[in-house]
Parts: structure tokens; sequence; C-alpha cells
């Protein structure tokens, strides 16, 4: 175990290496000249010369990847050029919103899909499977920001229930901000709900078929614990899986959610950042989107490792 | 069902026929189709066609399905936007078949280190999100149908090479690829004659899937403004737009959101009924 995991954290830091090459090349060195992408070709050449020894132009590409990494360990990161603030200031004051969102929209996602695809497995080929599948298809077809939409058309403009947009802080009150994530959280996790219900169905049903649910129904168990404790003990590697998956999904997905209710969370930064082409933001915003996804898909390998020994011999 | 799966064509067929998921799922895809040819010779009106006076209409014989807030014909718009998906979804997923799946069958058939190297690339740019990696692309070269369209192929590349790399991995375990090469024949050849035809059957699921997948992805991209750009009609766009005007008219809000959610579920549907009948073990992966 103690190997695997060695070998699995190596993995881990060279993907993020590899990540972080990718996104300077694109951004540093693929414009030839970042300064002149940021203000455009009317702009004055010595504000473009400030402006590219502000951020370190001059020099080397080498050297300035060195030292995007090197600030980034150390913990100091560069200045936005249009916020004037250090970037780990802005996304730390915006992670305060994407995160708790995302992992809301996680737990309705679970909350909703674990119930259905247990439902649907143990009425196979009956009307609640049906009606449990022609759900997920539907869910999975509805563009979460459509859902989106439509949630403000009803339940904020016709009803007047929720916000349509904005977000008051959690200085309002947790209740005030957590009523403003309503609308977003279910928008987020409904095509997730939809995915996660039709894995959990597969799963369920395949672990069904083991020898150890007959034997353990043989035994005489209530249907409902076997069903809890061994069917879905088991089933739960693929579904850990997805639900990782889907954390990934999900932060992507509030890039497009924050735009759609005009909350200041960390995919909202990433839209501002491109509008006003603020390159020291989005590099370091991409970099930690990346490696929220990169280490959410390590900690679900271990997990189901730990989980299931036989899935080390293939790693 | 399995004999119907190891029959022979016309066999196949009327399994197709009798799968319910097929047929509507075949039924939404050929509409989609249908429109987004027929508007390559004819749309009821110029796409561009403004009418102030007339704006917000409800459906009537001159516009069937109403106006929007410039007076468009709202049918029009949405039968270009039928072409701007497909053409999106035809050239995302070209792109992820012929570099995805060309990496994924080198990676089968050399193994060891190109096999890891693939693997591992694989799961790098895995780790970009379709629309970040879109993003990326946006900053530099700005917004547009084309920028989004590569950054939705890029996205995809790393799904084929997967699914491409663990079917082949499993055809080159069995008798007849290893026969192929006692007879002298090349890994190439064995992976062209053997290999291919026999993953394709999952490659097309995939690719359906795919299809889907980068549709909605197209939609976010222009909803955000960092895909097809106005006056070209998206549907995208099209919701973008509709935000701040559906209170006074729901169905701008309503119409796009029912297009894309009708072709994404035409071609979920037609995936699943293809993978059912072309081969019911197959599993895919679907990623979006």
């Amino acid at each position: 175990m103690l190997i695997y995991l060695a070998r699995r954290v190596l993995v881990l830091l060279v993907t993020l290496l590899v990540a972080s090459l990718a996104i300077f090349v694109v951004l540093e060195i693929l414009p030839g000249d970042a300064a002149l992408l940021i203000l455009g070709i009317e702009a004055q050449d010595d504000t473009l010369a400030a402006l590219r020894t502000q951020m370190g132009l001059d020099r080397p590409a080498a050297l300035r990847y060195l030292a995007w990494i090197g600030g980034l360990v150390s913990g100091t990161t560069g200045i936005s050029h249009t916020y004037d603030v250090p970037v780990s200031q802005l996304i730390g004051e915006r992670l305060t919103l994407t995160v708790p969102l995302a992992l809301i929209a996680l737990f309705l996602s679970t909350l909703i899909a674990i119930p259905l695809g247990m439902f649907a497995a143990t009425r196979r080929g009956r009307p609640g499977d049906y009606g449990v599948m022609g759900f997920s298809q539907i869910g999975m077809a509805i563009p979460n920001f459509w859902f989106a939409i439509l949630s403000i058309l009803i339940f904020a403009v016709a009803l007047g229930w929720f916000p349509a947009s904005g977000f008051p802080g959690w200085d309002a009150g947790i209740g005030a901000a957590l009523w403003a994530l309503v609308l977003p959280a279910f928008s987020l996790a409904l095509p997730e709900a939809a995915i996660l219900a039709r894995v959990t169905r597969t799963s369920v049903l395949d672990t069904l078929g083991a020898d150890y649910v007959r034997t353990a129904r043989a035994k005489g168990l209530a249907p409902r614990r076997v069903l809890w404790s061994h069917v879905l003990r088991n089933a739960l590697i693929p579904m850990i899986t997805i639900i990782g998956l889907q954390f990934s999904f999900l932060l992507a997905g509030s890039i497009v959610i924050e735009v759609v209710f005009a909350l200041p969370g960390v995919g909202r930064l990433i839209f501002q950042a491109v509008s006003q082409r603020d390159l020291v933001v989005l590099r370091d915003v991409i970099l930690l989107l990346v490696a929220l996804v990169v280490v959410v898909n390590f900690l679900v390998d271990v997990a189901t490792t730990a989980i299931d020994p036989r899935t080390r011999r293939g790693a | 069902m399995s004999v119907m799966v190891n029959s022979t064509q016309p066999g196949r067929l009327s399994g197709l026929l009798r799968h319910p998921n097929f047929v509507i799922g075949a039924v939404l895809t050929g509409l989609l189709v249908l429109a987004a040819l027929v508007s390559l010779v004819w749309t009821p009106h110029a796409f561009d066609a403004v009418a102030i006076t007339q704006r917000m209409q409800g459906p009537s014989a001159a516009h069937w399905l109403g106006t929007d807030h410039f007076g468009r014909d709202i049918a029009t718009r949405l039968m270009i936007g039928a072409r701007n998906s497909i053409m999106v979804g035809v050239v995302a997923v070209t792109i992820g078949l012929v570099a995805g799946v060309g990496l994924g069958l080198v990676a089968a058939a050399r193994g060891g280190w190109v096999d890891d190297l693939v693997a591992r690339g694989a799961d790098v740019v895995f780790a970009f999100p379709a629309i970040v990696s879109a993003i990326l692309i946006t900053a530099i070269y700005g917004p547009g149908a084309v920028n989004a369209i590569i950054a939705i192929g890029i996205f995809n590349v790393p799904v084929f090479a997967r699914v491409a790399r663990g079917a082949a991995r499993q055809a080159w375990g069995q008798e007849y690829a290893r026969a192929g090469l006692a007879i002298g024949k090349s890994h190439a050849a064995v992976t062209r004659d053997h290999i291919l035809p026999n993953i394709a059957p999952v490659l097309i699921v995939q690719a359906t899937i795919q299809f889907a997948v980068a549709i909605l992805a197209e939609a976010a991209l222009a909803y955000l403004g960092l895909g097809t750009q106005p006056p070209a009609p998206s549907w995208g766009r099209m919701l973008f737009d509709a935000q701040t005007f559906m209170a006074l008219d729901p169905k701008l809000a309503i119409l796009p959101g029912l297009a894309i959610a009708f072709a994404v579920l035409g071609l979920n549907l037609l995936g699943d009924g293809l993978r059912d009948v072309l081969d019911p073990r197959l599993r895919t992966e679907r990623v979006g």
C-alpha cells in the first residue's frame, strides 16, 4: 500500500507539473508578447514597457516559469493588473463561495441519485425503473444553465421565492446566504444526479446477482438490510469513481452557473479574467481548477483502493 | 436479443427497430439533421431580418414560433442553430476520433513506455474540462466558433484515446490477434485488419455520446459569449439574450433550451440503442 501511495503521489506531482507547463506555454509563450495582448495594440509604448517590467517579461521564459511556480510553492502570487491586489487574495475570497456551492451540489446530487438508482434497480423492468431511467435521460439532456434560467423564471420571477441573482455574502447570515445558493446548487446538481442515478442502478444490479448476496438472503436477512449493507457497500466503488469525476464537472459547471446567477465565485473570476485579459489571474485560477481536479481524482483512486484491494493490481 | 446480435445485417436492423430508445433517438436525431439540411437551402425568413415593430410576437402563420426581442423569426434562428450545433459536433468528434483513436491504438499495439506515455498524457489533458481549455484558447486567440470547436475537440482526444486503448488491449488478448502476428503480419496490419474492426462498435457508441457532449459544451460556451458570435444564431447565445427579456416573453427562454435538450436526448438515446444492439456487454464512459 505504501509503495502504491508513493507511486500515485509521484504521478500526481508530475501531472501537475506538466499541466502548469501547458498553461504557461499557452498563456505566456504562444501570444508572443503578453503585455501587448493584455493592453491591446492601441497601448502607449511606455505603458507597455511598464507592464512588461511588472510582469517580468524582460526575463527569459524559463526563469519566469520557475518564478511563477516558486512563488506558488512559497505562497506568493502575482498582482492582478485589473484589481491591483494579489491573486491569492482574489481567489481566496471567491473560494468561500465556489467550494460550498460545489459541495452542496455534490451532496444534493448524491442525495437524489442513490435512492433513485437503488429504487430503479430493485424494480428492474417495471414502471418504477422506466420512470427513473426516463428522468435520468431527460436530466442528462438538459443543459445546467438552461435549467438555471428556467428556475429563475419560475421561482424568482414568477413566484418570487428566491433571489434571481447575486449573493448577499456570508456576513448577511448563513440563512440568507444559503437561500441564495439553492437555485444555483440545484442547477449544478441535476445533470450530475441524472448520471449518478444510472451508475448506481447498474452497479447495484451487478452486485444483486453476486453469490454473497444470495447467501445473505438465504440465511434469512431482511431484504432491506441486504440491500443497504451488503449490496450498497459493494456497489460503492464505481459510484465513488463517478462522484469524484463529477466534482470536476461541478467546478467546470460553476463557471457557467456563476455567470447565470451573477455569483462572485471562482468561476466568474475566470470569466472576468478572460474578458479583461488578466493573464496573471487566469494562469493561477486555471492551475487551481486543474489541481483540484487532479487531487480529487487522486483521492478517489486511493479511496477505491482502500475499499477494495482488488483494484490495486490494475493500477 | 442475443440471437439478433450474432446474426447478419438485416437481423441486426430489425433488432434496432424493436429497440424503443433507438427508435426515439433516431427520430429526434433525424429531425435535427433535417432542420439543419433544410436551413441550407430554405428558411422561413432571413435569420438577421430585424423588425422592431414586430418584436416578441407569439406564434403566427408568418412566424411559426414567434419573434425575438429584435423581431427576428425564432424558427429560422433555431434551424440555423441546429446547423451550427451539428457542425460543432461533427468537427469536434472527428478531431477526437482521429487523434484519440490513433493514440489509443498505437498505445495498445506497442505497450511499454509508449502505452504509459499515452495513458499519463490522457490524464493530464483530462484534467482540463472542455470549458476550461476553451477559456484558455479564447484568452489568447479571442472568442469564436472555430476556437470553441478546437477546444471541444481537444477535450475529446483523451476520451477516445482511453476508450480505444482499453478496448484494443482487450482485443490484443484474443486469439485472432496473436494468430495474426503468428502468420507474420505486422502490429500495424493486425491493428488495421482485426483490432480496429473489432473495437469499431465501442467507438461508434462513444462518438454518438461525445456528439451530445459537444453540443452541450458549445451551447455553454456560446452562452458565455466564447463560442459562436452574434449575429450568427446559436442556441446557447439565444438563451443568453433571452435572460434579459424572459419576464416579458418566456418563450424566448424556453424554445432554444428545448432545442438543445431534444438534440442531446436524441443522440444519447441513439447511443444507448446502438450499444445494446451492437454489443450488450459494452460499457462506455459518459463524460462531459
